[in-house]
């Protein structure tokens, strides 16, 4: 059995310190070992994006990262929308349109979302469907997920 | 009504949106261990030993189990017993487990399944069902009726081969429909504990506790009442996690045996082995038509590929044979099925369960008539939609039915009269219909008990919780519970807690499947709604000395209808009516009501009300490469009442991209290995990458009509939506390619390759066309005679020869005799 590494990470902007086996993903690590259960896996192979997270700022597969590689980084997942008791522009249009159905994609969706409207604050109808590409959704057929992303940059514009 | 009807956020909508939704993997407990099952590299094979005494010497292994653990067998229908949580003697496919690793992490018991020895035997492999009716020997199973035959039904409706003769034409086609799978992105978990009472508990990602209950009562030989299943949401379901799974017996059973708690959760290779998916099916269907389109007779003959278990395999049979009547009148109807096993994953229910193959046979066939007969292939159906409140040739009490509205409707949203026919070449549209069911009449197993159950406990404090075995799988199962209690109660749905999918604490409700909660589960919340509002009008109306029937209850109130400031809030008219009565609580129960069939097979298909859909969907087809792009689909679905119409658009616009996928790419298949291996029958790709489904890129936009004519016997006259609007779109697209680039694709998935295949025998002058050249030969029993109820039927088969003849799902019918 191989021994733990201990690192430092800021999580959801709080600094953190875990320790891990080596051979541990992101994912793993953030599920297993720092008890965030909001953030999912369907295949662990990064072919369906519930899984994913931003890694200072950027989307990433948590499932393709190692927990190691993370040092000193930022990770923003599903918990960290939340600010100050309040949901963020996205999670509100998600719950108010339909776009989480089972929810277990929902995570994903959402910070790749966030990912995109960091960089691109009012992408159109085709740079959402691109952005989200990675994120498989069995439940919506997508078309809500695309309503409740344009919303939320609807709102923020407000 | 304020609720029933506007457009909400789901009453379960912020915790998804958070990450707080707890799914099965994110159950934790204290002490937990691991689990992982050693299945089959042989897809049919005796085991002659498996020697895991290397395996229980590695540090942390802490529990082997095989098949010699699990003697009793168990399965989803009474008629199926056949599956173990271990393989016993006999592995049925690649990937059907035969031992179970606990240890004290996952890389630990992972690791371990290194060390068990599995000495087979191997059989004969069936690949095929062509292959499994050639050759009786060796069965799969030693039941069934015969040989690798699991089920064979032939049921007649009235004179059929007279319809024939005396039809102006009858056409013959054969389809084929690939199997495909669920492929929802939660793989299975479950995690089971024993109680400090000594008692099991497991949590796991199913859409039927109530089954899973009974199966692990059964199996592990336990009293069902020191067993409690709690249905944790469930990330997509579709009719996956619909069977009784294996993980979920060998957990419970681990649990018990360690007195610690284990977790399992599924590889998304092995969600494939788990399976259940949509049989592939080969069809022919007959039908006689005059010139006018009207049909006189039909006759459908269908091959399932079961796969290496029953499943609901014996429904899904009947249910390839069911519902063609529902659609369009059909004055005669004969319906020939056959299941086979296979030695690959067993196939069972998928979202539209055994309906959608036949469906597109027959969509594309009407196509094909409407051609023939120079009619526009919406007026044909049009001529021919089955009638309301009708009793049909299979006996199927339809009520009401909004299937013309729902093709005028999709007709004119989507300009059908200028573009049917019309576009350029590479362009095209198409149009098919559909109806599904809403609940199955009758029960998995016989019994007489209400098929949903829903108690409400109301509290001084003006809230309230509502209990119901009703599992959440995403369909909003829970907001349709509360959202029926509120409006009924004049409360909001975030005053009522809804407690679910829990053996314990709940009534049962029988599942997550055949579109049956919204109506079964939301009839029993009203009448436990009603109950109660009942107790608290009663005291509200001797406090205030007002007539209970002047009491209306709303905006969290209970007033005087003719002075609403006469009142009282809903928090102190339940501290009144406690008060008066004691402890206030109330149930509500629904059971669906008698079917009209008294023959045996008669039992699926039966449903209180049944919905419509009709589809035009546009497709663009690149000759040169084959590829299909869809950029729109109309959809107009009759669902009687939307409850919530933000959830209903959901459920639309997901079977349409569900279809789209089944349509267009997605397939389950298999492959030999090479020689040099071990010519094994494997998967195709058990994964996520190599098992194409619709990305953000591939779904086409979607105008959904909702046909709202509120249905007497749905709650607020709602019908289902979950399964419905699937069906139509495969057969919509096949069309849609006809009449772009005027080849017919018989099977799906509709391929660039197939397309190619087309073109190319079109240009060689052959049939323009790429499908199965022509039904086998299977060996159907003698046809049960029913005459339809215009030929004096009275739902009973004439003839008792066969009375003998083992059929189980028919034992389903004594509910029906009584």
């Amino acid at each position: 059995m191989s021994h733990n590494v201990q690192l430092a990470l800021i999580v959801n902007g709080e600094p953190t310190e875990v320790a891990f086996a080596p051979y541990k993903t992101l994912l793993e690590v953030l599920r297993e070992d720092l008890s965030l259960c909001g953030t999912k896996h369907g295949c662990e192979l990064g072919e369906c994006g519930a899984c994913a997270v931003l890694l200072d700022g950027q989307p990433v597969l948590s499932c393709l990262v190692l927990g190691v590689e993370c040092e000193g980084r930022r990770v923003l997942t599903v918990e960290g929308l939340v600010k100050d008791g309040r949901l963020h522009p996205l999670q509100e249009t998600f719950a108010d349109l339909g776009a989480a159905q089972c929810g277990y994609c929902t995570p994903g969706f959402l910070v790749t979302a966030k990912g995109l409207l960091d960089e691109n604050p009012k992408p159109t109808r085709d740079e959402i469907r691109e952005a989200l590409a990675g994120c498989l959704c069995r439940c919506t057929g997508y078309q809500q997920i695309f309503e409740a992303v344009e919303a939320a940059v609807e709102r923020a514009s407000r | 009504m304020t609720i029933i009807g506007t457009p909400r956020r789901r009453v379960d909508g912020r915790a998804k949106v958070t990450g707080q939704t707890r799914f099965a993997d994110d159950v934790t407990l204290p002490r937990m261990v691991h689990c992982k099952l050693l299945r089959s590299t042989m897809p049919h094979a005796r085991i002659v030993q498996i020697d895991a005494s290397r395996a229980l010497t590695r540090p942390g292994v802490l529990l082997i189990l095989t098949g010699r653990d699990f003697p009793i067998s168990y399965g989803i229908l009474p008629v199926s017993q056949d599956e173990h949580a271990l393989a016993v003697d006999r592995v049925r496919f690649v990937g059907d487990p035969n031992a179970a690793i606990i240890a004290r992490d996952e890389l630990t018991a992972f690791e371990a399944l290194d060390d068990i020895v599995v000495d087979y035997e191997p059989l004969r492999t069936f690949a095929d069902p062509l292959e499994s009716l050639a050759h009786p020997e060796p069965r799969i199973h030693e039941y069934g009726d015969s040989g690798n035959i699991h089920k064979s039904v032939s049921l007649r409706f009235g004179d059929v081969e007279q319809a024939f003769a005396d039809a102006d034409r009858v056409f013959d086609d054969t389809f084929f429909y690939q199997g495909n799978t669920h492929l929802p992105i939660e793989q299975h978990a479950a995690v089971a504990a024993k109680d400090p009472d000594g008692k099991l508990v497991l949590w796991s990602s199913t859409q039927t506790p109530h089954y899973v209950h009974r199966a692990l009562a059964k199996a592990l030989a336990m009293p069902a009442a020191h067993i409690r299943v709690i249905a944790t949401p469930n990330g997509g379901g579709f009719g996956g996690k619909s069977d009784p799974f294996n993980h979920e017996l060998v957990v419970s059973k681990a649990a018990l045996v360690l007195d610690r708690p284990v977790k399992i959760c599924l590889t998304r290779e092995e969600v494939f082995y788990c399976h259940r998916g949509r049989h592939p099916v080969s069809m022919r269907f007959r039908t006689g038509v005059k010139k006018d389109g009207t049909i006189t007779g039909l006759h459908v003959q269908t091959l399932l590929d079961g796969g290496a278990y029953g499943s609901y395999g014996v429904a899904s049979t009947f249910y390839t044979g069911a519902l063609q009547t529902v659609t369009y009148h059909i004055p005669t109807y004969h319906f020939e099925g056959c299941r086979v096993f296979t030695n690959k994953p067993p196939c069972g229910p998928k979202r539209g369960h055994g309906t959608p193959q036949s469906r597109f046979g027959q969509e594309i066939q009407l196509d094909k008539i409407a051609e023939s007969l120079a009619i526009d292939p919406a007026d044909l159906r049009l001529r021919i939609v089955e009638r309301p409140d009708t009793l049909t040739a299979n006996y199927l009490r339809v009520g009401t039915i909004g299937l013309a509205e729902c093709i005028r409707r999709v007709t004119k949203a989507s300009g059908w009269k200028q573009t049917f026919g019309k576009l350029k070449r590479g362009r095209g549209v198409g149009l098919a219909c559909s109806s599904y069911l809403s609940g199955a009449g009758l029960p998995i197993y016989y019994n007489d008990m209400p098929h949903s159950g829903v108690q409400l406990k109301l509290d001084r404090s003006g809230g309230v919780t509502a209990f119901c075995g009703a599992t959440e799988i995403g369909q909003g199962s829970d907001d349709v519970l509360v959202a029926c209690v509120a409006e009924i109660l004049g409360i909001e749905p975030l005053d009522i807690r809804a407690v679910t999918g829990d053996t314990d604490l709940t009534p049962v409700d029988l599942g997550s499947y055949s579109s049956r909660v919204t109506l079964m589960m939301g009839n029993a919340a009203i009448q436990a709604a009603e109950r109660a509002r009942d107790y608290l009008a009663e005291a509200v109306s001797k406090k205030l000395s007002v007539p209970k029937e002047r009491l209306v209850f709303a905006d969290r109130r209970v007033f005087d209808t003719e002075s609403p400031d006469t009142g009282v809030s809903f928090s102190e008219a339940v501290c009144l009516a406690e008060a008066l009565f004691g402890t206030i609580g109330s149930t509500g129960s629904y059971t669906p009501p008698r079917s009209a069939a008294r023959f045996k097979g008669g039992g699926v298909g039966p449903s209180p009300t049944y919905s419509y859909s009709a589809a035009v969907v546009e497709v663009e087809v690149d000759a040169a490469t084959g590829w299909v792009h869809v950029p729109r689909v109309w959809i107009a679905h009759d669902i009687g009442r939307a409850l919530n119409p933000t959830l209903v658009r959901g459920q639309i616009e997901g079977s349409v991209y569900m279809a789209i996928g089944e349509a267009l790419m997605e397939e389950q298949t298999f492959r030999r290995l090479p020689p040099k291996l071990s010519r094994a029958l494997v998967h195709k790709f058990p994964s996520m990458l190599e098992y194409k489904s619709p990305t953000t890129l591939d779904m086409p936009e979607v105008f959904t009509e909702l046909v709202e004519h509120p249905d007497p016997r749905g709650p607020f006259g709602a019908k289902e939506v979950g399964q419905g609007p699937l069906l139509p779109v495969m057969p919509a697209v096949a069309n849609a390619v006809y009449d772009a680039i005027g080849v017919r694709i018989d099977e799906v998935p509709i391929t660039p390759e197939k397309i190619l295949k087309a073109l190319d025998a079109k240009a060689a002058g052959k049939a323009p066309r790429y499908g199965p050249p022509r039904f086998p030969a299977v060996p159907y029993p003698e046809p049960l005679d029913v005459p339809p109820p215009w030929d004096g039927g009275d739902g009973k088969a004439r003839t008792s020869k066969l009375e003998g003849r083992s059929e189980k799902v028919e034992g389903r019918n004594e509910a029906v005799r009584r």
